[in-house]
């Protein structure tokens, strides 16, 4: 048994402790918003936050969960940034396929929990590994920067 | 709702359910008469599945006022679920906030207006619905006016509709839509149906907010991977590694020991794997021990074809395109170029892998997937079930992505998802993993190209030879009968027959090699390869004519083209002749013609370390006239990622029959670091419209690789750049 907070509630599972995060949470506990998209930690659609700061769940052993925070595109909303992220990302239109942009959102959210005024550089490294195969790259720079503007 | 129960709860179930709620609330839709319907429509009527279908709708609108309009293209991240409901909402002018949007299911009324299945390809969602989806609306608007004005006992035609309301003629009194939809449900649809003078879109034109984006920002949106059923299992398996292979033997004894795994299948695929949840399933899976009949596949490698390829381009092929006498052309030219092209097998890469869902009964089907070719998936599905089609089911999710993929003429995907199901006798999710779907085949072909050029003494093109080597598409697939003629497949030679500068002799010719490498129409098809080549080469020529390849290239356009419009548009808001490049920076240009729309691009371009940086890149599209203009701005910059992404990276290759690349590790798309500010201006137009998911991926190679030029003096003829010693 498995025992952590996610989305702000706690949860427990009974799974495998080699089991990526991904799968408990896409198999077992049916939130389905967080993406697999390469299985290797390539992609970054998988991308939640553990303790806060931005992770790839399907490298991320459930064990290592244990007694920490784990919050996925389906709380992101419950926070200040989260929302000011979804408010800029729905001003600017981001998406368009949609597959990876929980994890676009999840790694923005870290970003600016940590850096409130990130540099161009900042946005950069760490969006960097978060991939889009349509193309949004540059709609998600300035729905940061929006963000950053209105206020996180 | 729950966006999850909306997709799950069975389509045909709904409307009936729907209907008898609504009290008979307006639904409205009705079959166009079918322009070009083909073969295969012909086939699926003939297997008795026109005779039933759902209630032909577009349209619901409820007694609470609340708009549903039932999208028969799927919603791939190319915005169909905001440009279509547009283009009814033109006409029928409800209030915007108040429209829903619903995946059609799959019926005969749903089919493409010019290839007569239901599919979701060639850049023609818009296009083929410009007329029949703006008539949806407009009859629909009638019948509610007419409903409204028979309650009054006043003249119809002295009524007016907007925004959900239809206003009596007195001015003040009024009714929503949604509290006569019961009443316009029971008229007859009228016959003649006017469309608005375009001076007078209100929605046409303007930039309206995706619909789709709140729940894709939520993670609410359900694609197939999220599509969960009850008692539902997930499959992986495990297919052979070289194409055309076949199993030979399987043990399962360790796979088998899994916690979590139900059961291993012999499927024609090879060997299924099935387990509560895509990890056991997984685990379980490379335990396997497998030996395959590899089959003559196994001979293939990309060396190989290399060499094949060449020498078959020495030999004569099947003509394709022939204007005067381009041997004597040749031999009159005062300079002559002879250049050799490669461009590489590339895969599709959604950032969604394959999935299908199945719930298979004995009497019926239920498919979830994220599929581009409803018809031709349940004809197959059907097939395999042993059942009628229209006892076949699809619902179609949002799609993680297409690019062609997911519009398979075989039905690969569902085919074996249903064949599972079969084997496994429960409700099953097959997942294919990122190292399947990059090696599962189905690919953008490999191409060999030649071109023989030569210019006059005025500097001018007189003679151009393209011969082209690659497999065909369409062979064997139920499009081939009309798409090849005299040994061409019109996909294989599309953009490079249509060469669209004024040169006296020109031939085009073709060889189409047969080989098992399965491949497939990937974002602008063979445009994908013939753009680079036609315009590096065009480029070449204006060099060896010492000219400006932008003034070349408007000398040889016939003035008022679209082509010369556009790329004098590109040119001059990238600055080009006006503005120098930074140092160390070139620009390059291109312009090609792909789905009735064209593109122009001007690409600025450094070197790093060796290795090529796009900084920035200027287009100008016209495609006719504009529904959505952010849309199309989305599309066109999708468009240069994803030609980008392949020009400086993406390459599939073969050694003993396997594909070497597996995930994105060795299949790199572009990332965030590499990506160019892209600048989209359009040609203004009141032309029908024209493609736009497509025609912005054809020039980004061809325009890097000139301004590579411009910057090295080095002609790139192969693809992927990252393949070439720049430094």
């Amino acid at each position: 048994m498995i025992a952590f907070t996610l989305n702000g509630r706690p949860t427990t599972v009974e799974a495998d402790p080699g089991t990526p995060l991904l799968w408990v949470l896409r198999d077992q506990l049916q939130l389905t918003g967080t993406k697999y998209g390469c299985g290797i930690a390539q992609c970054g659609a998988c991308t939640v936050h553990l303790d806060g700061r931005a992770v790839r769940s399907c490298v991320t052993p459930v064990s290592m969960v244990s007694d920490k925070r784990v919050t996925t595109i389906e709380g992101i909303g419950e926070t200040p940034v989260g929302r000011a992220i979804q408010r800029a990302w729905q001003e600017v239109d981001v998406p368009q396929c949609g597959y990876c942009q929980s994890g676009q959102i999840m790694a923005a959210a870290a970003l600016l929990a940590e850096h409130p005024h990130p540099s161009e550089a900042q946005i950069v490294a760490a969006m960097d590994g978060i991939l889009c195969r349509c193309g949004t790259y540059n709609r998600i720079r300035t729905a940061i920067l929006e963000a950053v503007k209105g206020g996180v | 709702m729950n966006p999850r129960e909306e997709v799950l709860r069975p389509a045909r179930r709904r409307f009936l359910r729907d209907a008898a709620l609504l009290a008979g609330g307006l639904v409205i839709g009705f079959r166009l008469p079918e322009k070009g319907g083909r073969a295969w429509a012909a086939e699926e009527a003939a297997a008795g599945a026109a005779k039933v279908y759902p209630p032909n709708a577009f349209i619901r609108i409820a007694a609470d006022d609340s708009v549903t309009l039932i999208v028969n293209k799927s919603e791939m991240g190319q915005g169909v679920y905001t440009s279509l409901p547009m283009l009814i909402n033109e006409e029928l002018d409800a209030p915007w906030e108040r429209i829903r949007v619903e995946a059609a299911p799959v019926a005969a009324v749903y089919n493409h207006t010019q290839f007569g299945i239901q599919l979701t390809g060639g850049s023609t969602s818009v296009a083929s619905s410009w007329e029949q989806l703006r008539r949806v609306g407009a009859s629909a608007r009638m019948l509610l006016v007419q409903a409204a004005a028979q309650r009054w006992g006043v003249p119809a035609s002295a009524c007016k509709a907007e925004n959900g309301r239809i206003f009596h003629p007195d001015g003040h009194t009024s009714l929503s839509y949604g509290e006569v939809a019961e009443e316009a449900g029971k008229l007859p649809l009228p016959a003649e149906v006017p469309l608005k003078d375009p001076k007078h879109f209100k929605w046409i034109g303007k930039s309206l907010k995706r619909l789709d984006t709140p729940e894709k920002i939520t993670g609410k949106a359900v694609f197939g991977i999220d599509v969960r059923l009850p008692n539902m299992l997930t499959v992986l398996v495990a297919r052979s590694p070289v194409f055309g292979g076949k199993l030979k033997r399987f043990d399962a004894t360790e796979a088998l020991k899994v916690p979590g795994v139900v059961g291993v299948y012999e499927v024609p695929t090879g060997v299924a794997v099935a387990a509560n949840g895509f990890w056991p399933a997984k685990t379980a899976r490379d335990l396997l021990q497998i030996e395959w009949d590899e089959g003559e596949g196994a001979a293939l490698s990309t060396a190989k074809l290399r060499e094949d390829y060449f020498a078959l381009a020495r030999t004569p092929g099947a003509v394709a395109r022939r204007d005067g006498d381009v041997a004597s052309g040749l031999k009159a030219a005062v300079k002559a170029v002879r250049a050799e092209y490669e461009v590489p097998y590339l895969a599709h890469a959604p950032m969604e892998p394959l999935n299908v869902t199945v719930d298979l009964r004995p009497d019926h089907c239920t498919i979830w997937t994220g599929t581009q070719s409803q018809t031709l998936d349940r004809m197959a599905a059907a097939a395999v079930a042993g059942l009628q089609p229209e006892e076949v089911e699809i619902h179609t999710t949002y799609l993680g992505g297409g690019f062609g993929r997911r519009a398979n003429p075989h039905a690969d995907f569902v085919t074996e998802a249903v064949q599972v199901a079969k084997a496994v006798g429960r409700p099953v999710q097959v997942i294919w993993t990122r190292e399947d779907d990059l090696r599962g085949g189905y690919y953008r072909p490999m191409w060999v190209d030649v071109i023989e050029a030569g210019i006059g003494k005025g500097g001018k093109p007189v003679a151009w030879k393209h011969t082209l080597v690659g497999q065909s598409i369409m062979e064997g697939t139920p499009m081939a009968a009309a798409m090849i003629k005299d040994g061409v497949d019109a996909a294989s030679v599309e953009g490079a027959v249509t060469l669209p500068y004024l040169i006296p002799n020109v031939q085009v010719e073709l060889h189409s090699p047969k080989h098992p490498v399965p491949v497939q129409w990937w974002r602008s098809v063979g445009h994908s390869h013939t753009a680079f080549v036609v315009e590096t080469m065009i480029d070449e020529l204006a060099h060896l004519a010492r000219q400006d390849p932008v003034k070349f290239r408007l000398s040889l356009l016939p003035h008022g083209s679209r082509h010369h419009a556009a790329l004098q548009l590109a040119a001059q808001k990238a600055g080009w002749g006006k503005v120098k490049p930074a140092p160390g920076h070139a620009f390059g240009v291109a312009v090609h013609e792909s789905f009735g729309s064209v593109v122009a691009e001007v690409a600025e371009v450094s070197l790093e370390n060796g290795q090529v940086r796009v900084h920035r890149v200027v287009a100008a599209v016209d495609c006719g006239r504009v529904i959505n203009p952010d849309g199309v701005v989305q599309q066109i910059e999708g468009g240069i990622v994803y030609g980008l992404a392949a020009a400086l990276h993406g390459e599939i290759t073969l050694e003993g029959g396997r594909p070497v690349q597996s995930n994105f590790h060795d299949y790199p798309i572009l990332r965030h670091s590499e990506m160019p500010r892209v600048e989209v201006y359009l040609v203004p137009s009141e032309a029908p419209p024209s493609g736009v998911g497509e025609p912005g991926t054809p020039p980004i190679a061809p325009a890097v690789a000139n301004a590579l030029f411009a910057l090295t003096g080095k002609r790139v003829r192969r693809l992927p750049f990252a393949r070439e010693n720049l430094a």
